[in-house]
């Protein structure tokens, strides 16, 4: 509860921050406050509460919040200096704050109404931010599409909650999972299941409702599109499996459907990325490609899912965290998204390239990085649960996805150079390149680290 | 410690060449590959002539998934250990002066050789394949940077290739660790009986995973068709790199690993594996013939003298093993002598085309009597490396079946043909315009090539040096199953 009381009072100080003209301080305010709220939740570990019986903040809920506030504290050192060069830098800043508020529901609701709440306060704020590039027509059409397209899964995630209160009598998670298994009305049962089926693949992008991630990230700021694929991304997941694997485990074939769009989305998204210019557009895909890696482990519902989810997430935010960053740089020094743009960069930045490098290798799955790690995991709990060839699947599509950011990696250091300027990295980007290049090693060495913990 | 001690000075050495001077990059990576070398033939003088595990070092890595960090050298790593550091001092060496090769490309190959040698120590399964993941991207870098004009394609080709063979060994290895007892491990001796404790059907199929990584790795026929590209495009010391070392890495999987684990799924495919065997070193064998880029000739070769060794392997007794053992070594040094040689001619003639070569003899005295040297034991003439290998091979593709063992016998005469008419052509007859102002070995290139020849007597002399270290170990190995 701290860690909302906190996030919602930031919040509320940015939008005085541009009232009461202390903008410059806010910076240092968001960064303590956010470090404030993840000593608040991480204390609350082991020590599980239950707030009326709407939010449960039991070990799940505050891992994946720390994670969360990890990988916003890395984001808005990233985003800090683009927002500045905008006039309303508070707002922008407050609507974010909020949308952690959303993120962090969504990890800890233990009552349907407080998903749907978690999900919209979440949204709401990110349509705003992809369209808050008001002059770029991209940007509008970004925040507009996703926004409709949005509201539609919200309709169905809304009809989905209310069939299962129409069987079950309730909204909260243990009272349906208990009457579910007595229940007489599975077919009831299974049209509500999946319409949140629905809604939450659309919310993390995987196919067929993943349509509109490649044009909405491509539209949106850089930076936006950064929380897209990182807050965002781990918040749906875990909302999906925390509601999947609290209610539904004992219901419906759902497994088997989510089964074949797990393969849809891993051969789109990475079939797809392969033949992209731009290297935004590449990354959005390759977000969807990952969402079908992730989703292998709710398909796979075992004891370790939840650990593989959690790892799998955190260590796909931390590296997308890089391989964004270095886009931003790149895209405002050169004016260009494209692979090209990239072109000669490890004559002129070498440890730029390197970071890259490292980015790009985790992305793929290769060792030592932490992405190896999370594919890895993720296979297991897959191939214990008996879905060995869905694994055979995803390692085909993670071929696939090999060739592609290869592309990037080629690029850098074959490429003869167009010039050889170093771009010019300033101070925060630079520590957050050096934070998540370490970690992203780091973790790829040493899983322990945070596997011990779910 | 001991094992870890090799890995870790190794790792030092290679982060620390990435910030010496400049120009001494090359001597400071020459060095440490010495210092290494001797701290491991201090190993292999030492070592104790028995069947079990030495220096063995177990630390928990990932404790809730039964990882462990679990490395070890016996009889058969410490000969692979040998020829990897062996080798590495002689390839960085044999970087020419005319041609230098900035920091991070010894950091590079320096870095692959712990990689090199985490492979061949691991006793844990799952160490083991990030060692044998971890080895590729060296080697992938060092090609893409220094490689020859089609680089990026065909480097890209090779990773591909030989990451989606692992790939599907990972999931074979995922498979196996689910069938260890509760509290799942990937210790070598859990995966071993969890292996062992499937039904022939099961066996047969991850056989084939585990085929495709090893394989792939090898190469063997018909999975080889990224090697003669990457061989001839890769810049000399990466070919020597790929050739004469980290091919040893699929040998090795497949003796340590695939075999022993799987005896059931060896047993099933033996047949199709040994004619598969046996189909490629005739079908590279031919291809060889055929060649006239040098480069490329031996890399079909090499395809060649690795489908011997797996077909011994295959055939999985005393001597089969034995000889492929002892064969890795030879093969992986004279193929290093080889391709340095191709080097030394490109670099004095340009070319590496044959016909366009001879009479390199009347120039170069040296050179030549240091190719025929190498070249014969290539072909496997009695008193070189090559012929207690391929002698204890085909004795044991003999014992498996007699008409293979009859028809790898004779493929080796199609070895000293090709191998025979390349000699003659490039060292032999009149000069041509470009051997014209051909220069003899210098002090350099002679440091390279002759501790190769010294190796290549010895081991033709004296096999039983290296033969008594992994005899002991071998016997264990095929008690075992």
């Amino acid at each position: 509860m701290n860690t909302l009381l906190i996030l919602s009072a930031l919040g509320v100080i940015a939008l005085f921050a541009e009232i009461f003209r202390f903008r410059k301080g806010l910076f240092p305010l968001i960064l303590l406050g956010l470090a404030a709220a993840f000593i608040f939740t991480a204390n609350q570990y082991n020590h599980p509460h239950v707030f009326f019986g709407m939010m449960n903040f039991d070990n799940y809920a505050v891992i994946f919040s720390c994670s969360i506030l990890v990988i916003a504290f890395l984001w808005f050192m990233m985003a800090k200096n683009y927002f500045l060069q905008e006039t309303s830098v508070t707002d922008h800043f407050s609507l974010i704050l909020f949308s952690l508020v959303g993120a962090v529901v969504m990890v800890s609701f233990s009552n349907l109404t407080m998903l749907f709440l978690g999900i919209e306060i979440l949204s709401v704020s990110v349509y705003v931010l992809a369209a808050s590039d008001k002059s770029n027509v991209m940007s509008n059409e970004s925040g507009f599409k996703y926004f409709l397209m949005g509201s539609f899964a919200t309709g169905f995630l809304l009809f989905g909650i209310t069939l299962i209160y129409g069987v079950t009598g309730s909204f909260d998670l243990a009272t349906i999972h208990t009457q579910l298994t007595t229940t007489n009305e599975k077919g009831l049962v299974l049209a509500g299941i999946l319409l949140l089926l629905v809604g939450l693949s659309f919310k993390s992008s995987l196919a067929p409702f993943h349509f509109w991630a490649p044009d909405v990230y491509e539209g949106a700021p850089t930076t936006v599109t950064t929380y897209m694929a990182t807050v965002v991304k781990t918040a749906a997941f875990a909302a999906f499996f925390r509601l999947f694997s609290t209610c539904f485990t004992a219901a419906g074939n759902w497994s088997d459907i989510l089964w074949w769009m797990v393969v849809l989305t891993l051969f789109i998204g990475n079939v797809s990325a392969v033949r992209q210019k731009s290297l935004k557009r590449l990354l959005a895909y390759s977000s969807v490609a990952h969402a079908g890696y992730i989703a292998i482990a709710i398909v796979s519902m075992s004891a370790t899912s939840a650990s593989a989810i959690f790892y799998y997430t955190l260590t796909y935010s931390i590296s997308s965290i890089t391989a964004f960053t270095i886009l931003f740089i790149v895209s405002r020094y050169k004016g260009s998204k494209d692979i090209s743009a990239f072109e000669g960069m490890s004559k002129a930045n070498p440890l730029l390239a390197f970071a890259m490098t490292v980015a790009m290798l985790s992305l793929a799955g290769i060792p030592p990085t932490a992405g190896f790690f999370a594919k890895y995991y993720v296979f297991l709990t897959a191939i214990n649960h008996g879905n060995t060839l869905l694994v055979l699947l995803a390692v085909i599509a993670a071929l696939i996805g090999i060739y592609y950011y290869f592309r990037v990696i080629i690029a850098m250091y074959f490429k003869p150079e167009q010039q050889l300027v170093p771009i010019q990295v300033g101070p925060l980007h630079r520590t957050v390149l050096i934070i998540t290049t370490v970690l992203t090693l780091l973790l790829g060495l040493f899983p322990n680290l945070v596997l011990g913990w779910i | 410690m001991e094992t870890i001690a090799l890995l870790l000075i190794l790792f030092a050495f290679a982060v620390m060449g990435l910030f010496v001077p400049i120009r001494y990059g090359n001597r400071f990576a020459f060095i440490s590959s010495l210092i290494v070398f001797a701290y491991s033939l201090y190993l292999f003088l030492t070592f104790p002539i028995s069947a079990e595990y030495q220096y063995v070092a177990d630390y928990s890595w990932v404790q809730s998934l039964g990882i462990h960090f679990k490395v070890g050298i016996d009889g058969i790593s410490i000969l692979l250990v040998m020829l990897t550091t062996f080798l590495t001092p002689l390839i960085i060496f044999s970087v020419r002066k005319s041609e230098p090769r900035p920091r991070a490309f010894y950091s590079l190959i320096l870095f692959m050789e712990m990689a090199l040698i985490g492979v061949f120590v691991s006793m844990d399964g799952f160490l083991f394949y990030i060692f044998w993941e971890i080895a590729l991207i060296p080697i992938y870098f060092i090609c893409l940077l220094w490689g020859g004009k089609d680089r990026v394609k065909i480097t890209l080709k090779f990773f591909i290739y030989t990451i989606a063979g692992s790939l599907f060994m990972l999931v074979a290895l995922i498979y196996l660790y689910l069938h260890t007892p509760a509290q799942h491990s990937f210790d070598i001796s859990a995966l071993y009986a969890a292996g062992k404790s499937l039904d022939p059907h099961a066996q047969s199929i991850l056989f084939w995973f585990f085929f495709l990584a090893f394989g792939i790795k090898m190469p063997v026929f018909p999975l080889h068709t990224w090697q003669p590209d990457t061989y001839t495009d890769a810049p000399t010391q990466g070919t020597m790199m790929l050739s004469g070392i980290m091919l040893k890495m699929g040998i090795y999987g497949l003796i340590r690993w695939m075999i022993p684990m799987l005896p059931q799924g060896l047993a099933q495919n033996a047949e199709c594996m040994l004619w598969l065997a046996v189909a490629g070193i005739i079908y590279a064998g031919i291809i060889a013939f055929t060649q006239k880029d040098m480069k490329r000739l031996f890399a079909y070769s090499s395809i060649a003298h690795v489908g011997l060794i797996a077909a011994g392997i295959f055939a999985f007794n005393g001597q089969g093993l034995q000889g492929g053992i002892i064969q890795m070594l030879s093969h992986g040094i004279n193929v290093v002598g080889l391709f340095f040689i191709i080097d030394i001619i490109q670099s004095r003639t340009g070319t590496r085309n044959i016909p366009s070569l001879g009479g390199i003899r009347l120039k170069a005295p040296y050179l030549a009597t240091v190719f025929a040297i190498i070249m014969l034991g290539a072909i496997a003439l009695p008193l070189t490396d090559g012929f207690p290998g391929e002698f204890l091979l085909i004795s044991g593709v003999f014992k498996f079946n007699n008409i293979a063992g009859a028809v790898a016998g004779f493929t080796i005469i199609i070895g000293a043909v090709y191998m025979l008419r390349t000699y003659q052509n490039s060292m032999l007859g009149e000069t041509s315009v470009e051997t014209d102002n051909f220069t003899d070995l210098t002090m350099t290139e002679k440091t390279v090539l002759i501790p190769i020849v010294i190796m290549v007597i010895l081991i033709g002399v004296w096999p039983n040096l290296f033969l008594k270290v992994s005899e002991p170990a071998i016997m264990k190995l095929l008690s075992g199953i």
